[in-house]
């Protein structure tokens, strides 16, 4: 196990093992991504109080649910890095960000075309919906904080840092549709069960599987590429390199 | 080596600790604000509240609703199940407004008329999704 964890955070390791397994995992996601979004989309039933409107609950989960745990992981990589110093989890955290931000703006974005026909509002600053936004800009200063210093590891450092404050931020949207009044329902899945029949909680499930997939294989690109950009003068990139040659 | 990690790890959980109690104060210090609407009880209650932008939410009471045969006015009461307030509202309801669901005004409230004039609603949906047959076999059977 020790020797699995050292093995995983050297950055010629973790190379050529996400080269191997990439495209493996990617075709993968694809697949059961469109198994999950079509299945809810054409073949499940439509909802009793919203009709076929809430089809958009397909998108709308899965990119909530990866847009709040790729910051979770975030956090884990954030500590990591602060009290270890492990490259690895600054690679992580500069490699996700720009992903985080993608999914949560396409959270954001089918909320809004979910609320139009059914609150009968694009928007309202309820903290549900705020929270959420404050995520988005987190996402976004994290990623423009990435290119702001002119040094590795201070960069590193005041990210790492950056990422730990904004942390706060995820209990209080786990939270503020328990906590407050606010426009949004609360959870319909949770450790209890769920409210959602079993004929459309089927395929979200499979929806939500198939982003965390996804988000995993592209992950893994991202931070290839980042783990390059840092190791361009080392030789095991030059003879990986040479090797394709 | 060692007794530098063992302070960043301290240095670490005692931010992280901080941190937390901060935020648990503001949370706290900003608890009624971060509410996005009132319920009829809060309006009912001693406590006068007079903004022009005032939200009040609740459920559609059953048998409430009152729409005009000539304009788009209506009529409703609100209900958090303990209390009711009277809702005027002018304009298009959306799609999900109906008897016995949620529903968020926004408007001022008329405290000598006892009445809320609402400027907008919104529809305010639970966390429940059935489809319309199984929800069908459900009223037949109750």
């Amino acid at each position: 196990m020790r020797q699995f964890f050292s093995q995983l955070i050297s950055f010629p390791y973790f190379f050529k093992l996400a080269q191997l397994s990439f495209p493996y995992i990617f075709v993968i996601s694809i697949f059961v991504i469109l198994l999950g979004v079509s299945w809810g989309v054409f073949f499940s039933p439509s909802d009793a109080t919203q009709g076929d409107v809430y089809r958009i609950i397909y998108i709308h989960v899965p990119a909530a649910s990866v847009a709040q745990s790729i910051y979770y992981t975030m956090v884990v990589a954030s500590i990591t890095y602060l009290i270890w110093r492990i490259k690895m989890a600054s690679v992580f955290m500069i490699s996700m960000a720009p992903l985080g931000a993608l999914f949560t703006f396409l959270a954001l974005f089918t909320g809004a075309v979910w609320g139009q026909p059914t609150w009968g509002t694009w928007w309202v600053w309820d903290a549900r919906l705020t929270s959420t936004l404050i995520l988005l800009i987190l996402y976004l200063a994290i990623i423009s904080l990435f290119s702001s210093f002119d040094r590795r590891d201070s960069t590193d450092q005041a990210v790492s840092i950056i990422v730990l404050i904004g942390g706060i931020n995820l209990p209080i949207i786990k939270l503020s549709v328990e906590w407050w009044n606010t426009l949004h329902q609360s959870a319909s899945i949770t450790l209890s069960g769920s409210s959602i029949d079993n004929e459309m909680l089927i395929p979200l499930l499979i929806s939500i599987l198939g982003f965390y997939i996804y988000v995993t294989a592209i992950g893994m690109r991202r931070m290839q590429i980042e783990i390059i950009k840092r190791e361009i003068t080392h030789n095991w990139v030059k003879t990986i390199f040479q090797e394709k040659r | 080596m060692r007794k530098q990690r063992r302070n960043r790890i301290i240095f670490v959980s005692s931010f992280i600790f901080s941190l937390s109690l901060a935020s648990v104060f503001i949370i706290l210090a900003m608890n009624e604000n971060i509410d996005f609407y009132y319920t009829p009880s809060d309006l009912t209650s001693s406590k006068i509240i007079n903004k022009e932008n005032l939200r009040i939410g609740g459920l559609v009471q059953e048998d409430s609703i009152e729409s005009s045969q000539d304009s788009l006015e209506t009529n409703f009461l609100i209900t958090d199940l303990e209390n009711t307030v009277k809702v005027n509202y002018v304009g298009i309801l959306p799609n999900l407004f109906k008897e016995k669901s949620g529903v968020i005004a926004r408007g001022y409230f008329d405290y000598s008329k006892g009445i809320f004039y609402a400027k907008e609603i919104l529809a305010k949906h639970d966390e429940n999704y059935i489809p319309k047959e199984v929800k069908k076999a459900l009223v037949n059977d109750s």
